[in-house]
């Protein structure tokens, strides 16, 4: 009886302290863990141009707190337009309609998120509203066509006037 | 010598459709030994409680010298704070299982294998049969139930262990910064990667159980038997391990 007792007692802690890891690893070390069954919430849309890689489970902030997260990304195909769920918690339900999301980036190269920014509006936005402001991702390749397009347009700008100069600066002499 | 490789492939094949076919008695035989859940619950201890101090002491220094090669290499970049991630994909995918899977082979698939060995060398089994016990039912099947229930749970513990040794080594000794270290980790790291470590944990612990008591039950009565059959059940896991590895990754990815 008495060896029977300190085996199950054995038994039941290292099985215990399996699935307490089991716990640590899908709870503390992913995103979205206890999503399903985690805080009150209630669901907003928000449509944009353009997603970049934001990604299902990105935070959304305001002022840099998390008050939810991306719980899906779809398309659009009649406004080919992405389509954002965002899913915010209860706790924030005072966010005005006319709030506008954008989407950011986390430093230099890390993740997006989504930042929403308050606006005046008395009422608020509540479950399945949209947000009609939005700003589309920062894409970084877009940004590096244009400073290349600008910057080849400014060196042909610069190389027509020069002979110009050039002839000038003879005469001068 | 044609013949000879002709002969020996074919006697793989027998090996291969034996072990086959004893899973599959396993199986069938698996609803009837949970009603005797105490049997099954002796050998989660036996394989699994035993176990733990060599997988805790194996996690925390593999998570330390990921800790430690991960910050060297990732510090070339000037991206210290990836540390977490590294660490944590790296164990919950591969390290943790297989790591656990090769250790478990080596502490309880041996001790299965020749514990099973020795009972076919002195005749238990046999007097099981003359008594009408059904020696697979009573005891085969609650070893090789202990080992599948425990093998997800010790690579769990394992790659647990190890994300504390990746931050003793990360945060405590290199100073990467706390805070970034657990929320990187908890942005890049998907539940999908949980899942994955998870089902090839299990997927193991069938195939270690599996051989271990395969190689015990079938083990050729003598003392040198059973030592052979202790050889082969690390080697054959060890080989089957890290080939069902690149399978389900592979099939993952």
């Amino acid at each position: 009886m008495r060896k029977s007792r300190t085996l199950n007692l054995g038994t039941g802690s290292f099985v215990l302290l399996g699935f307490a890891a089991l716990f640590f690893l899908t709870t503390q070390t992913t995103s979205r863990g206890l999503s399903w069954f985690g805080p009150p919430h209630y669901e907003v849309t928000a449509k944009f141009d353009n997603v970049g890689d934001l990604k299902v489970g990105a935070p959304v902030s305001m002022s840099g707190v998390e008050v939810g997260r991306v719980t899906r990304i779809d398309f659009d195909s009649n406004e080919y337009k992405a389509v954002v769920l965002l899913r915010l918690n209860e706790r924030f339900n005072k966010i005005p309609t006319d709030s506008d999301a954008s989407i950011y980036t986390q430093g230099l190269l890390g993740g997006k998120f989504i930042g929403l920014t308050a606006g005046g509006a008395d009422t608020y936005l509540k479950d399945k509203s949209q947000i009609d402001f939005t700003q589309s991702a920062f894409v970084l390749e877009n940004l590096i066509g244009q400073v290349l397009a600008n910057f080849t347009k400014s060196k042909a700008d610069e190389q027509r006037p020069a002979p110009a100069d050039s002839k000038a600066t003879e005469k001068t002499k | 010598m044609f013949k000879e490789l002709w002969e020996s492939f074919t006697e793989a094949l027998e090996g291969l459709g034996s072990v086959v076919h004893f899973l599959f008695r396993l199986v069938v035989n698996s609803p009837r030994a949970l009603l005797r859940f105490s049997l099954i619950s002796q050998q989660i201890f036996n394989s699994g409680a035993f176990s733990l101090v060599i997988i805790m002491l194996s996690g925390l220094f593999v998570g330390m010298v990921l800790g430690l090669q991960g910050f060297q290499l990732l510090q070339r970049f000037g991206s210290e704070e990836a540390l977490g991630t590294a660490a944590t994909i790296g164990l919950v995918k591969e390290l943790g299982p297989v790591v656990t899977a090769l250790l478990f082979a080596g502490r309880a698939g041996t001790a299965l294998a020749s514990e099973l060995g020795l009972m076919r060398a002195t005749d238990q089994i046999s007097a099981m049969e003359m008594m009408a016990v059904d020696p697979i039912q009573r005891v085969v099947v609650p070893r090789f139930l202990g080992g599948v229930i425990s093998m997800p749970l010790l690579a769990a513990i394992f790659s647990v262990i190890g994300i504390y040794g990746a931050q003793l080594v990360g945060v405590q000794i290199m100073g990467v910064d706390s805070g970034s270290f657990w929320s990187q980790m908890r942005a890049a790291v998907g539940l999908s990667d949980v899942t994955e470590g998870i089902v090839k944990s299990l997927v193991f612990g069938v195939a270690c159980s599996l051989i271990a008591v395969y190689q015990g039950y079938y083990a050729t009565p003598t003392a040198e038997g059973v030592g052979r059959a202790t050889t082969r059940t690390v080697v054959t896991s060890a080989v089957v391990i890290l080939f069902l590895d690149y399978l389900i990754t592979a099939a993952f990815l």
